[in-house]
């Protein structure tokens, strides 16, 4: 499988930005207390043609549901394929796709192991099904040691599940993979337009680029799925302004989902994914 | 014994370590860096041998730049203080099992999931010291 015609936003690895350092540490005792992680995050990635993070303002959504679906549908293209869960509060991405019984691989670092040719890595291999109850600070330092000793080799797409909002999960993967592009998930709720409508101008202003947004849960079975601003839950619920001018596709309730969650077989039998399928093709 | 060191996670942060002291290097512009200390923090419990290994393999394959330079392993204590009821306990006195110690070796801020305060069990406490590896100084010669 060849990749998308839109190569224009494959950035090279030549242009990719070197990773800022954090300098200090943080420790004490004075002294240069450097932090050496981030020096190797870019060399960890430089393998990886494009890094997709797929992110929304609410929970439950459907943000790992699409995470899990997108990268076992490009994996089943042909296209090498990884899988990030850094919702480290509510990671469950391992759920999506059936992954216990997995443990990553010591390999000079830790190679994620595979699930149905899709590389996944997530914090769930190394908490156990317990609650893992991080502060901001944490974060970001459970996220600097994920990137700088995952091993992902090369890969065409790395989908990563992001927790919901704009948080430190979030300005650490803009500010650590410049490259990054978003995909963000949204529900026709008129509770989630606002918001919405303010995170997609923020990542404007942050440069970070956006590939469109996912309306989930469309509640129209039945209806062949349309894809772009011109479909019809467009048209009602997104009137104007960057959300529309976004919008991807949508994806219908699909009633039969939640059976097919953790067997990556049914799922990519399901309504949800020849509705994201479309969308993908449409957007890669 | 060799083949396993290759292995080891502790690889990953050794070419950290290599790769922030070469840039050190070449951003200083020094004719030679004579010696880094790099801390090792207890929590996550990196083994020094393999760590030491893999320094000394990266610099032959990666950065002969760095050839010469005395890699030295300050060991730091872990230290840690309750945010809810402010007791300052160590690492010695709570308890885990074998597998709860790999996964926090992995990512040390799993000791919030495995760990708690021996005081009021609360898993919202500060890591003061002893978390990781970072390098502390690094010396050479313009």
């Amino acid at each position: 499988m060849t990749l998308p015609p839109d190569q224009s936003r494959v950035p090279s690895p030549e242009s990719l930005v070197p990773c800022p350092e954090f300098g200090v540490a943080g420790k004490a005792g004075g002294g240069m207390n450097l932090d050496p992680r981030p020096s190797v995050i870019c060399a960890r990635l430089k393998k990886i043609k494009r890094v997709i993070a797929v992110t929304g303002w609410k929970g439950g959504i459907g943000k790992s549901v699409t995470a899990a679906v997108l990268a076992l549908i490009l994996g089943k293209k042909g296209h090498r394929a990884g899988l990030l869960d850094l919702d480290f509060a509510g990671a469950s991405a391992h759920v999506v796709l059936g992954a216990d019984g997995l443990f990553p691989k010591e390999e000079k670092g830790l190679e994620p192991p595979f699930i149905s040719g899709v590389k996944f890595m997530s914090v769930s291999f190394f908490s156990k099904k317990k609650a893992v109850p991080l502060r901001g600070a944490n974060i970001s330092d459970a996220i600097i040691e994920l990137l700088a000793i995952t091993q992902w080799g090369e890969l065409d797409f790395l989908i990563i599940d992001m927790p919901p909002g704009i948080n430190d999960a979030a300005l650490d993967i803009i500010r650590l993979i410049p490259r990054t592009e978003v995909l963000a998930v949204t529900t026709p709720s008129v509770m989630a337009r606002a918001v919405l409508e303010r995170s997609l101008d923020l990542y404007k202003r942050l440069k970070v680029p956006t590939l469109g947004v996912i309306e989930n849960m469309t509640p129209q079975p039945g209806r062949p799925p349309k894809a772009g601003p011109q479909s019809k839950m467009a048209r009602s619920v997104w009137p104007g302004g960057g959300v529309r001018q976004n919008l991807a596709g949508d994806i219908r309730f699909d009633p039969k989902l939640e059976a097919a969650l953790g067997s990556p077989e049914k799922l990519l039998k399901t309504i949800f994914a020849a509705d994201l399928e479309k969308i993908s093709r449409a957007i890669f | 014994m060799i083949y396993y060191h290759l292995l080891m996670h502790e690889w990953a942060l050794a070419e950290s370590v290599i790769k922030t002291a070469a840039e050190h290097f070449k951003k200083e512009k020094l004719k030679k860096l004579s010696e880094a200390g790099v801390v090792f923090g207890e929590l996550q419990a990196i083994d020094k041998e393999i760590f030491s290994f893999a320094l000394e393999e990266l610099v032959k394959a990666e950065s002969k730049i760095l050839t010469g330079c005395k890699f030295k392993v300050i060991d730091e204590p872990a230290a840690f203080k309750c945010r809810v009821c402010g007791k300052e306990f160590t690492l010695k006195s709570l308890k885990k099992t074998a597998a709860e110690a790999e996964y926090i070796h992995f990512i040390p801020e799993m000791a919030h999931t495995f760990l708690k305060c021996p005081k009021c069990s609360s898993p919202d406490f500060e890591i003061t010291a002893g978390r990781g590896v970072y390098i502390k100084y690094l010396t050479g010669e313009k």
